[in-house]
């Protein structure tokens, strides 16, 4: 009966308390530019979750360390998803009504929930380097900001790189490239571009999907031992990788000939397998692990040094430390742009801020000046292109660290473009979108 | 030829480490009738306690010796188990007496999530590595024999011997000391043993610790093996089959019933999987179960059901 | 005092056999569901709805199916979650396959679809009893989650899988504000617990609850086994069907197979057993309890925080979620183990002789 009765009182105390926080979570708007912060530091992808929130925490707060957006001071508030769709639309949802600027979930299931409701709510969608790849059309994807590249440009990217490592595009002719993919909407995005350039090429493209969380791998490369393919392309996330790079190993196969994404290229990835993941290579978006870059010690002397850094102080400038770092950075300029349009010094809304990423103009020398030297290269979005820059280079693991090798590659808008248009307008008429025309981007 | 045994080889192995896991479902449900979800959750905080032991103790002896720092942090990680079962059976098992299967399966699901979260509370949720001095690089044998040779995972080859070991001392210690002797009878009728002065709250402590200690063996071979992180709970789902197939009360069940479903998936993914598009292992090992349970409904080992009205 | 029911007398048999025998219990819950569907909309902010009380809706009306089938049939299943993404993936197809398909009649179509799979999963039921039956149902969750993936006719050839529906509307009504998709949501459920409310009072729930107590001895008593557990799978599976239906049409509006994976089978398996096997009232406790809880304690525990001036992690908070969570749960099993609609009909009885003790 003690224990009835104490659960009856617990359960009334919990109701009571829900009303005092609904009440007092009110009052926290304030004349700040709001920034929600979807992450994920718990469950299965957590090891990879984390660097990510942490560079994207710690650039809000150097922005703050600066002075704001031109004196606009940020605010931010996390939530945690664990990877799953529906907490991060309960996050959206939760986030968006305290001013929400623009959000960015790093996930690509949760980009497609909240692909639906970003236009209805007027809130811009920043998927840096992942989401949908059709939504580089912004005449019909308004909303959705894939920036500096989708997992089109990675597919076509890595066959380029391919190809000139095998001495040519029209060497891989009769070559066989696997796709160790991630049996998710992320894994399968870049099967279509894929498969386009095996059609240029005539390159035999094996796929062999690994069901999440992707612990179990043996079967996959028990199929790569037998079908001996040239090149194995990996597009895991979280543990598939590092367990990828494990089984690779353990059946022999050559590291060398392994080339993963952009988000199988990071420090978690390799870390626990060294020196058995040498020689292995990876896409980046652009940036690799950046430690020695101005805004990394930035960084450290503005936030860390005075004890506000998000993360350990060894992580600052790891790979996945600077995509959220940068992804955060996209986000603060295109509130910068529509400043410049609004008024400086006022809060954008969430539809300003939608023209000032449309209309985004980072050049070299403006990277340069915020400390992205030698991290970046520039971006420039239009109403027609919301992905601003295809720029990629490859990164190799030591054994220790990642080392840039090679030169930059853009991927081939002759290829792309139209299975983006395509693909957009497939989308279009499915939800009845009439695309922007010329004139209406203008506005 | 040559790949179809290397794959039954591979499957095999992966069966004997699909049994390590199931081992331990089988220990609880056998003692205590509890089918324990949890023990996922237990492989991974054994995982856990034993990675960061091993690694505070190597820092703490200077580097010197990583053997050393092992043993340590082995002993280590068994404690911190002992504690888990203790505190489970105190607090869980000890006030669900007589409950429903039903309940008490949610009731260790419960205990996963308590466990997860304390585990990545204390021990922090990044990628750990628990580096016992396994082999990485294969092996391969016969090359005069089949073209390219039979590929042998060293790795897997010694935890499938290390499996194979665990089994035959806990063979043993449940037929010959006095504790497994107690156990059995535990296992079989609750209140008779009561009755005969087996003190059945110490019986479940023991039951859970050693189901801790398998836990901690099959954590460290699957994390040496994928690395120590969150995942590692969810092996526990890839060997349900097992157990179920095995039968719920059977040791040797788990083991007949993991190398069964660990040759099965591992030949229909390679040899089925590539005409449906792949990804086919995991819901495949189901079936299997499944179709050997409309034939046996009590697993291949376990106890006949019997229904009296 | 409140309870007294004295003085209303049961004079025909159709009295007694009401739903509510009681008039307090009548017109309380007339009072909630008119209070739902008339107080609530001009109560709440869009929040609530669109994060609370909208998925609410739906995993209640999951959770009922679950219920029928656990808790009234007695067949423990952990792959609830499959027959909710069959449910939405068959209405889908429905939906854009088939031109001017209305939304209403995609989404039972949907359900049935679900329900003829719950007849095929629940086959083995016949032979397999207990716990070894509740891991072979998991056989049904893993191939539906590799099916949607794996089968591109079933996602329309989206080449990531994933796929998405707009422009729902009924009768000339579009539902896009959340008060419209909550009121959508609502009358589904209003209409489903009546049915299920009706199925356990009829024959056919008698036979089922028999099969739970003990199938041998339902058999001898003239209950055919392969009838009664196939129309409870069927029945059970259409009821999560039409909610997978709704989870992934109104309340997500783009989903992939994740949505409807093996954690939210076990979330759905716990709505029912906290609140209660074999309640239709403990569907939509459980249901409440195991929506609202991790949101609360992700909100409250930073504020508790706050209060003592401690910054607390979003890690940690959602580590001392799970811990919390899972041990509210175990902690519930013990106080109750017949789940907060036992709670609920003590405090009615307590109300009954209220205030006198006894």
């Amino acid at each position: 009966m003690k224990f009835r009765s104490l659960a009856l009182a617990a359960s009334i105390a919990a109701i009571g308390l829900t009303s005092t926080i609904a009440t007092t979570s009110a009052y926290a708007q304030a004349k700040e530019q709001f920034f929600p912060v979807i992450v994920y530091r718990t469950g299965a992808y957590a090891a990879n979750g984390g660097p990510w929130a942490n560079g994207y925490v710690d650039f809000l707060k150097l922005v703050n360390a600066k002075g704001g957006i031109n004196g606009v001071k940020l605010s931010f508030e996390e939530c945690e998803t664990g990877y799953a769709t529906d907490r991060g639309v309960e996050c959206y949802e939760r986030l968006k009504g305290k001013g929400a600027t623009v959000f960015q979930p790093l996930s690509t299931g949760i980009t497609f929930a909240l692909t639906e409701k970003a236009p209805v709510d007027k809130i811009p969608l920043i998927t840096a380097g992942y989401g949908r790849s059709e939504s580089q059309n912004g005449a019909v994807f308004s909303w959705n900001f894939p920036l500096l590249g989708t997992y089109w440009v990675g597919a076509d990217v890595a066959i380029q790189h391919i190809g000139k490592l095998a001495g040519g595009l029209d060497k891989l002719k009769g070559k066989k490239i696997a796709l160790v993919y991630h049996d998710s909407p992320y894994g399968k995005e870049p099967i279509p571009a894929l498969q386009e350039r095996a059609k240029m090429h005539g390159f035999e493209l094996q796929l062999l999907p690994v069901a999440h969380p992707g612990v179990e791998q043996k079967a996959t490369w028990l199929q790569i031992r037998q079908s001996k393919p040239d090149n194995v392309l990996l597009w895991g996330w979280g543990v598939m990788n590092s367990t990828a790079l494990k089984e690779a190993q353990a059946t022999g196969y050559p590291r060398e000939k392994m080339i993963g994404i952009w988000w199988a290229g990071a420090e978690p990835d390799v870390k626990d397998v060294g020196a058995g993941a040498k020689g292995y290579s990876a896409l980046t978006l652009q940036h690799g692990a950046e430690p020695g870059s101005k805004v990394a010690k930035d960084v450290l002397e503005l936030v860390h040094a005075k004890g506000q850094g998000t993360g350990p102080k060894e992580e600052v400038g790891s790979v996945l430390y600077m995509r959220g770092l940068i992804s955060a950075m996209l986000g603060v300029e295109g509130v910068r742009k529509a400043q410049e349009r609004y008024g400086k010094g006022k809060v954008m809304t969430g539809e300003q801020t939608r023209w000032g990423l449309e209309n985004l103009n980072l050049d070299q020398k403006a990277l340069d000046g915020m400390g992205f030297a030698n991290v970046m290269r520039p971006v420039q979005t239009s109403c027609l292109d919301h992905m601003g820059s295809s720029w990629v280079r490859v990164h190799t693991w030591d054994g220790a660290k990642w080392n840039f090798t090679s030169d930059w590659y853009q991927s081939d808008e002759k290829v792309l473009r139209p299975m983006v248009m395509l693909a957009s307008g497939k989308y279009a008429e499915e939800k009845k979108i009439a695309p922007r025309t010329p004139e209406q981007c203008k506005q | 030829m040559g790949f179809f045994i290397e794959t039954l080889i591979g499957g095999l192995m992966a069966g004997m480490l699909y049994s390590l896991v199931a081992l331990g479902f089988v220990l609880i449900f056998k003692a205590s009738g509890v089918f324990n979800f949890a023990q996922g959750a237990m492989v991974l905080f054994a995982a856990l306690a034993m990675a960061r032991f091993s690694g505070w103790a190597n820092a703490a002896l200077g580097g010197d010796s990583l053997f050393l720092a092992n043993v340590i942090a082995f002993m280590g990680a068994g404690i911190v188990m002992w504690i888990v079962a203790w505190v489970i059976e105190r607090l869980v098992l000890r006030n669900l007496v007589n409950q429903e299967g039903a309940t008490l399966l949610m009731a260790t699901l419960g205990i996963t999530y308590v466990l997860e979260g304390i585990g990545q509370t204390l021990f922090g949720s990044e990628i750990y590595s628990i580096d016992v001095g396994m082999p990485k690089d294969p092996v391969i044998m016969f090359e005069s024999l089949f073209e390219g040779g039979i590929l042998i995972n060293k790795e897997d080859f010694i935890a499938a011997l290390i499996a194979a070991i665990l089994v035959a001392v806990l063979t043993l210690f449940f037929q010959k000391t006095p504790i497994g002797r107690a156990l059995r009878a535990v296992a079989d009728d609750h209140q008779a043993a009561l009755s005969i002065g087996i003190p059945l709250n110490r019986i479940w402590v023991i039951v859970w610790c050693v189901a801790g200690v398998v836990a901690l063996v099959a954590g460290i071979i699957w994390g040496s093996k994928l690395g120590v992180q969150f995942s590692l709970a969810t092996v526990a789902m890839r060997a349900l089959p097992v157990v179920i197939l095995g039968g719920l009360t059977s040791v040797p069940g788990a083991i007949v019933g993991g190398l069964i479903i660990g040759v099965g998936e591992k030949l229909s993914e390679v040899y089925l999987g590539p005409m449906v598009g792949g990804g086919i292992e995991i819901w495949f090992a189901y079936m299997l179960a499944l179709v050997f349970l409309l034939f046996r409904p009590q697993g291949l080992f376990g106890e006949k059901i019997i229904d009296r009205v | 005092m409140i309870y007294r029911e004295n003085g209303q007398f049961k004079t025909t048999y159709q009295a007694d056999q009401q739903i509510f025998t009681i008039a307090q219990d009548k017109i309380f819950v007339l009072a909630v569901i008119a209070f739902a569907f008339i107080g609530i909309p001009f109560l709440v902010d869009e929040y609530l709805f669109r994060a609370i009380l909208i998925p609410f809706l739906i995993l209640a009306l999951a959770a009922l199916g679950v219920n029928l089938l656990v808790g009234y049939c007695g067949q423990i299943t952990l792959g609830a979650g499959a027959f909710m993404a069959i449910g939405a993936y068959a209405a889908y197809n429905f939906f854009i396959r088939i031109d001017g398909m209305p939304l209403i009649a995609a989404i039972l179509l949907g359900g049935l679809s679900s329900a003829g799979m719950g007849i095929l999963f629940g086959v083995p039921s016949l032979r397999v009893r207990g716990l070894y039956l509740a891991v072979a149902t998991l056989a049904a969750q893993f191939f539906c989650d590799w099916a949607f993936l794996r089968i591109k006719w079933f996602t329309n050839d989206s080449s990531s899988g994933s796929v998405s529906v707009s422009n729902l509307n009924v009768f000339g009504w579009s539902i896009e504000t959340p008060i419209q998709k909550y009121l959508f949501c609502l009358c589904f459920l209003v209409a489903f617990a009546l049915v299920a409310k009706n199925l356990t009072r009829a024959i056919i729930g008698r036979q089922w609850m028999a099969i739970r107590d003990m199938d041998v001895a339902a058999e001898v008593i003239g209950i055919r086994p392969m009838y009664a557990k196939l129309s409870a799978f069927a029945v059970s599976s259409f009821f999560v069907g039409v909610a997978g239906a709704l989870w992934g049409f109104v309340h997500l509006g783009s989903w992939e197979p994740a949505a409807f994976s093996v954690d939210r089978s076990f979330q759905l398996l716990f709505m029912v057993i906290i609140g209660g096997l074999g309640s239709i009232l403990g569907s939509f406790f459980g249901a409440a309890f195991i929506v609202v809880l991790p949101i609360f304690l992700n909100q409250f525990l930073p504020a508790l925080g706050s209060l003592f001036g401690i910054a607390i992690s979003t890690a940690a908070v959602s580590h001392a979620e799970l811990i919390i969570f899972g041990s509210l749960i175990v902690f519930f099993l013990i106080v109750e183990p017949h789940g907060l609609a036992r709670l609920w009909s003590i405090a009615k009885e307590k109300l009954r002789l209220w205030p006198f003790p006894h």
